[in-house]
């Protein structure tokens, strides 16, 4: 079967002439059906505006989204009208992305009607109410004539995940979906979310900057580290947690805070060579994580890009000095 | 001496009475609704030289406590009843009694807060050399040459580069040093106290690490006193000597770090605990916390967490329990605080990889 989703050197610039930013710089990847991966990176570097081309929201400056097996610029308006449905975004701020005049039965029913998802009007209802009790919005008659506002954070995220579900997608792009909610009722989402992937086949693609959230959603699936807009690493959850090989992946999982006392002062410091992130208008040469990494070889790193290659224990890694080097983030 | 070691200290802070005692602190906010109770009661001992770190979800009133600390609420708020004494060398103030101009010297000179969204906090039409130089002006401080060289002194223990940031507006700094001038600037009149309100949230993690890392130095080198506000519980890990959790305007629990990571006795704080990921060490199930926090307007009756509380019993509904000790330098609010230690026992928190134990377990498995 073909991946659900492949990005084949995925590129996106912003502006004109000196100002030209390319935010998202030949990303490949694909994603299997029923696969979870997690795309991760510091702010800016390229993972909202990846998702938002998964999403059919963007046009890319150059390369492709493929929907199963198919180039979504090549699709008629049949196929793009289906592709649009069965590839649905959920974004970070539940606050911006529901309409405050409408009820949540308006939110939740005019795209079942519009989508033709209920056979007549009186349907309609029902099919929200149960969508409502999918995301744990319960009782959800309680919920359904409740304005936005008045819910909590979590509410609303979940009152988004139901409106994506009212279209039967088959792929949802997660965009920082938990970030804005409490730490104590994150996890129930996220479990919600879990379901969805078991109950209707749902795959994701969960974009956040918390390592610890990617690490405990996609814990059978697989992370894919960005940095300055390209693909440094990605590989298995397990290997990509234990034995990073990517200097930036590296740095990045020595430097999350860990809540635990233990592990905080058990985890190896690694010495950056430069503390700030070069802004995407005057990219370094070479790998652009050189002026940082503590690994840097002149004459290698700041000449070419290094590609991304396969490694033995799974995955890629952008690192033509370090790919082969394990070592242990705790000491 | 090290470029980024501050000479200038020289107060041992390690031993001595607590610089700051907050004594049954309330604050409310007037607002249409009603009266916001955001603080109940905090009593609270902050020790020379720890560094305190207050935990709790969004609402819970870590910020205003904070603000009230520094006596910088806005003026729908009250703090009333309540006591805050700070201590200096011999001096002893009531800091709720200090005139406006005490309280602009106390601010600086002696318990300096760093806020939350601290990017707002600068004026966007000066530079770090103008805010830095009018700051110390309003205190009396006109050595152009005096403030400059301790600006620089605070630009390098913060691992800015001096020149490129004194001549800098807010806006050509990234979130990152500006948090850092901002901590610099805290420091510039020599505080025994600081308080740091979510001083790395919406810092990028490598950016976090540089803050973690100078807050670590203040705490170990420099025996700063400190208090910590985060909803991000990795903060008071990484940072914090003794941890209090903050629900519906109260501490709940108070207790060192590994009492309250390992051998936490509030069902609350089991919960945060068991509700956050570690990035290292293998995997482990989490858990929410069901429900949402309370209104503070119209509270609920008795313990104000009882209707999320999986330990709640009939007792929780109608009192509300007082901090009572639980342990060593440990104390909880709650009424079934043994029933937690046994839930412990039974499911204990091997956190991460290192799965450390309870000795508490050890002792009664010997037993
Ligand atoms: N519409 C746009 N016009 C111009 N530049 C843009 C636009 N959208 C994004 N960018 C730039 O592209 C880069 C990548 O942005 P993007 O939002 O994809 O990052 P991100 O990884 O999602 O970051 P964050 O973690 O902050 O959400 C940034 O430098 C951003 O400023
Ligand atoms: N100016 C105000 N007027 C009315 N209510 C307020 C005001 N400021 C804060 N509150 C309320 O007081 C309570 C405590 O707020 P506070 O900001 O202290 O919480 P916090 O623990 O710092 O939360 P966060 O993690 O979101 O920063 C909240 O319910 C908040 O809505
Ligand atoms: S290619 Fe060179 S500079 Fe880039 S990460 Fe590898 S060692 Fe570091
Ligand atoms: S007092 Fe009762 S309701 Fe409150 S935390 Fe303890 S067990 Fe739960
Ligand atoms: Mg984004
Ligand atoms: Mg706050």
């Amino acid at each position: 079967m073909a991946p659900i989703i492949e990005l084949r050197n995925l590129t996106k610039r912003f502006g004109k002439g000196k100002e030209t930013v390319t935010a998202v710089d030949a990303v490949s990847f694909a994603i299997e059906p029923g696969e979870t991966v997690c795309l991760v990176g510091e702010s800016g570097c390229g993972k909202s505006t990846t998702g938002r081309m998964v999403a059919g929201l963007l046009d890319p400056t150059a390369g492709e989204v493929l929907f199963e097996g198919k180039s979504i610029s090549k699709l008629d308006s049949t196929a793009f009208r289906r592709y649009r449905q069965s590839v649905q975004i959920i974004h970070q701020d539940p606050y911006s992305s529901l309409n405050p005049t409408q009820t949540i039965r308006e939110i939740i029913t005019a795209p079942l009607l519009r989508h033709n998802k209920v056979k007549k009007r009186g349907d309609a209802e029902g099919r929200a109410l149960a969508l409502l009790e999918v995301v744990d919005l319960t009782p959800a008659r309680d919920i359904i004539d409740k304005y936005p506002h008045q819910l909590s954070g979590g509410q609303r995220q979940r009152v988004a995940v139901a409106r994506a579900l009212t279209v039967d997608p088959k792929f949802i792009v997660a965009d920082e979906a938990v970030s804005m909610v409490d730490v104590s009722i994150r996890v129930s989402i996220l479990t919600m979310l879990a379901r969805l992937k078991q109950e209707f086949d749902v795959t994701f693609l969960f974009i956040t900057h918390d390592l610890a959230l990617a690490k405990y959603f996609a814990w059978e699936g697989r992370i894919t580290v960005m940095y300055l807009g390209r693909v440094v690493e990605d590989g298995p959850t397990q290997r990509l947690i234990t034995d990073a090989r990517h200097p930036y992946t590296q740095a990045l999982l020595s430097a999350v805070p860990e809540a635990d006392p233990e592990l905080a002062h058990h985890k190896r410091q690694i010495e950056l060579r430069g503390a700030e992130i070069p802004s995407l208008l005057a990219l370094p040469p070479g790998c652009t994580f050189h002026p940082r990494c503590p690994y840097f070889v002149p004459g290698q790193c700041d000449v070419a890009a290094p590609p991304l290659e396969p490694v033995a224990e799974g995955g890629r890694v952008a690192c033509p000095v370090r790919k082969l080097e394990h070592i242990s983030l705790l000491v | 001496m090290a470029q980024n070691q501050l000479d200038w200290r020289t107060e041992d802070n390690s031993t001595g009475k607590p610089p700051l005692s907050l004594d049954n602190v309330h604050v409310g906010y007037a607002t249409r609704r009603g009266k916001v109770q955001a603080v109940r009661g905090v009593t609270v001992d902050l020790r020379a030289g720890e560094s305190l770190a207050l935990i709790g979800e969004s609402g819970s009133g870590k910020s205003t406590l904070g603000l009230a600390i520094v006596r910088l609420l806005p003026e729908t708020a009250q703090v009333s009843p309540g006591v805050i004494i700070y201590r200096r060398d011999e001096r002893e103030v009531d800091v709720l009694k200090l005139t406006p101009n005490e309280m602009r010297e106390f601010r600086w000179s002696d318990c300096a807060m760093v806020f939350q969204a601290a990017l707002n906090a600068f004026n966007p039409v000066l530079t770090v050399w103008n805010q830095t130089f009018d700051t110390a002006k309003a205190h009396g401080w006109h050595d152009k040459r005096a403030v400059l060289a301790r600006l620089v002194e605070l630009l390098q223990f913060v691992q800015l580069d001096p020149k490129r940031v004194i001549d800098a507006y807010p806006h050509e700094l990234s979130g990152g040093m500006r948090q850092r001038v901002l901590l610099a600037l805290s420091l510039l009149l020599n505080p025994q106290v600081l308080i740091l309100d979510e001083p790395t949230t919406a810092l990028d993690i490598i950016t976090q690490r540089t803050i973690i890392k100078l807050l670590r130095q203040l705490k170990e080198d420099q025996h700063f006193t400190m208090i910590f506000i985060s909803h991000d519980l990795a903060i008071a890990a990484e940072l914090a000597d003794r941890v209090a959790t903050m629900y519906a305007g109260r501490i709940v629990e108070l207790g060192t770090s590994d009492d309250i990571f390992y051998r936490p006795r509030h069902p609350y704080t089991l919960g945060l605990i068991r509700a956050v990921p570690t990035v290292s060490g293998g995997f482990e199930q989490l858990f929410s916390i069901p429900g949402s926090p309370p209104d503070l307007i119209n509270l609920p009756s008795g313990c104000k967490f009882h209707e999320r509380c999986s330990f709640a019993t009939d007792r929780c509904i109608q009192e509300e329990p007082e901090l009572e000790t639980v342990g060593l330098n440990h104390t909880a609010a709650c009424w079934n605080w043994r029933a937690v230690e046994e839930e412990l026992k039974l499911n204990p928190l091997h956190r991460g990889a290192l799965n450390v134990l309870d000795p508490s377990i050890i002792l009664a498995e010997a037993a």
